[in-house]
Parts: C-alpha cells; sequence; structure tokens
C-alpha cells in the first residue's frame, strides 16, 4: 500500500475519524458563529437597500446561501453514496446519511424564505413553476432518502439502499440550477456568478459570500456530529465504543470486562 | 433601531424569514446530540445487561 492509500484508511476507520471529527466540530460551529455575525451585520445593517425591492431583498442573504448548501449537501451525499456503493467504505456510507437531513433543513429554509420572499415581491407566497416545483423535488429526494435509510432494519443494507436513490436523484441537480435559464419562470436568474462579473454590489456581495462560507462550516459541523453518532451505533459491539458508552462515570463498572478480555 | 426593525414595511417578511433560518438551523445542531445521548445511553443499557447475566452465571 502507498502512503496515501494508507493514510486514507487509517483516517477513514471508525476510531481515527470519530476522534478526528471531535476535534473538528467545535471550530465548524465556532467559525460558522463568527462569520455568520460579521456577514448578518453586514446584510441586515450596512448594506444598503435595493433600489427595487427595499428592504426584502435582505432575505437573499439567508435564502441565496441555504439553496447553495441544499444543492451542495446533495452533492456531497450523492458523491459519499457512490464512494459507499463502489467501494464498500464504511464511514462514507454514514458521512452520505448524515448530509440528508442537514441537506433537508436547508432546502426546507429555502423553499419557505423564498415562499415569505415571494409573497411582498411577486404577490403570491407559491407558483408551480420550474425553480421552485424542481427545489420542492429536492426537498422529497432527500425526505425519500432519510425514510427508506430509516425503514431498513440492517444499517449499512438500508445505507446502500438509500444511497442508490440518493444517486439516482442526481438527476434533479442541473435541473434546479438550470431552471431559471431553461424555463420562463417568476423567479429571478442568478445573481451571484462564477463566471463573468455579478449582478450585484460589492456591499451585498461580501455579506453574502460571508454567509455562504458560514453555512458551509455549519453544514460540515452537524454533518460531522451526524457521523460520530453514526458510527457509535454501527460499530456498537466493538471496543473503542464500549470505552466511550461506559466513559469516565461508568469506568468502574468497565474494568472489571477489560481485565477479562486481555485474560481471554 | 425602530426604523432597523420597521425592515422599510417589509419586517414581518424579513423576521419571519431569518426566524425560520434560526430555528431550523438550531434544530439541526441539537437533534445530533440528542440522538448520541439515546446511542450512548442504550449502549450502555446493553452492556450493563450482559455483564449482569455474566455475572449470574459465575
Amino acid at each position: 500500500m502507498n502512503a496515501l492509500t494508507l493514510w486514507f484508511h487509517k483516517t477513514g476507520s471508525p476510531p481515527t475519524f470519530y476522534r478526528l471529527a471531535g476535534l473538528l466540530l467545535p471550530w465548524c460551529y465556532g467559525i460558522a458563529l463568527l462569520l455568520g455575525a460579521i456577514g448578518l451585520y453586514g446584510g441586515l445593517v450596512l448594506a444598503p437597500s435595493d433600489y427595487q425591492q427595499g428592504d426584502a431583498y435582505r432575505i437573499i442573504f439567508i435564502h441565496v446561501p441555504s439553496a447553495w448548501m441544499g444543492l451542495f449537501a446533495y452533492f456531497f451525499m450523492a458523491a459519499n453514496a457512490f464512494i459507499a456503493l463502489v467501494w464498500r467504505i464504511k464511514l462514507s456510507e454514514v458521512l452520505a446519511m448524515a448530509s440528508a437531513p442537514a441537506g433537508a433543513a436547508f432546502t426546507f429554509i429555502t423553499l419557505v424564505t423564498g415562499s415569505l420572499w415571494g409573497k411582498p415581491m411577486w404577490g403570491t407566497w407559491w407558483t408551480w413553476d420550474a425553480r421552485l416545483t424542481s427545489e420542492l423535488v429536492l426537498l422529497f429526494l432527500y425526505l425519500g432518502v432519510m425514510g427508506l435509510y430509516a425503514a431498513i432494519e440492517d444499517r449499512r443494507q438500508a445505507a446502500r439502499a438509500a444511497g442508490f436513490l440518493a444517486l439516482v436523484g442526481v438527476v434533479n441537480l442541473p435541473i434546479v440550477h438550470f431552471s431559471v435559464n431553461w424555463w420562463n419562470t417568476l423567479h429571478q436568474g442568478s445573481t451571484v456568478r462564477l463566471l463573468g462579473p455579478s449582478h450585484i454590489d460589492a456591499a451585498m456581495l461580501w455579506p453574502l459570500l460571508l454567509m455562504a462560507i458560514a453555512t458551509h462550516l455549519w453544514f460540515f459541523g452537524t454533518v460531522l456530529a451526524r457521523t460520530r453518532t453514526g458510527l457509535l451505533e454501527l460499530d456498537g459491539g466493538k471496543d473503542w465504543v464500549r470505552a466511550i458508552a461506559l466513559g469516565p462515570e461508568m469506568s468502574a463498572v468497565a474494568a472489571p470486562a477489560a481485565t477479562e478480555r486481555t485474560h481471554g | 433601531m425602530a426604523e432597523f426593525l420597521a425592515m422599510g414595511g417589509y419586517a414581518p417578511y424579513v423576521w419571519a424569514s431569518y426566524a425560520v433560518f434560526f430555528v431550523v438551523l438550531a434544530l439541526d445542531a441539537l437533534a445530533p446530540r440528542a440522538q448520541r445521548k439515546r446511542v450512548l445511553a442504550e449502549l450502555r443499557g446493553r452492556l450493563k445487561r450482559r455483564q449482569s447475566r455474566t455475572e449470574a452465571r459465575r
């Protein structure tokens, strides 16, 4: 095995990843809160109001980052599901299933904030156009993956079945992304573009980008937290989990079991 | 401050959006903690039962 494969196997082993995730977690949450606070101050206080939408446009600072996260989380989930299906890596199964609830949360926020933004701007809470409908399908895909994972008793089989569903649902991602270009819709086109100039003033752009980074970090925080729990559940019978479950306050009970094992 | 809270007349829409954002993301972060506690408690119970069984056999 070369050094990279070795490193990969070591980091991917449940006890190592559990420890690593525990170290990264507080940083993810902490930096997310810090950047989020700065971003929201920039967006709600410093940025000027929009010449057309007044202050209602300020919903953009949570709506757009959440929408990006809904797509990113799906991509992350599908990539891990693919690795899990092809190489049967346990950690990837857990990571894929851990990203589903977080992605669903962001997609839900996108739909609700979009609705709250649509009412004053378009005059309607909801319309069955391409962007909104494909975003709703995205939420249902997340819920389908979570439901399927919960419905099957064997955890690894459940992860494989739900991962397969997640992969099939990837078809929806380009539909969500390009729907505003492919169809005529009430929803406005992309404001921020990776290629070419963005249609947004710098005073509004930097809070938006900070919020995007903050939501990414928050996503990784909750995914790592869920992955830790998922690994505990999956490796329930193993020594490293037993040591955590019996923890410091239970060490008196754990001690005889430990000596038994060394003798055996 | 009152002007800030009024959001140019769009206060209900803007603040409701932010409320949903914070509540859902807080739940998203709290759920794994609760689940972790549940998994560990379950595991502890299983280990205890097994141990009392081995002790009874001695």
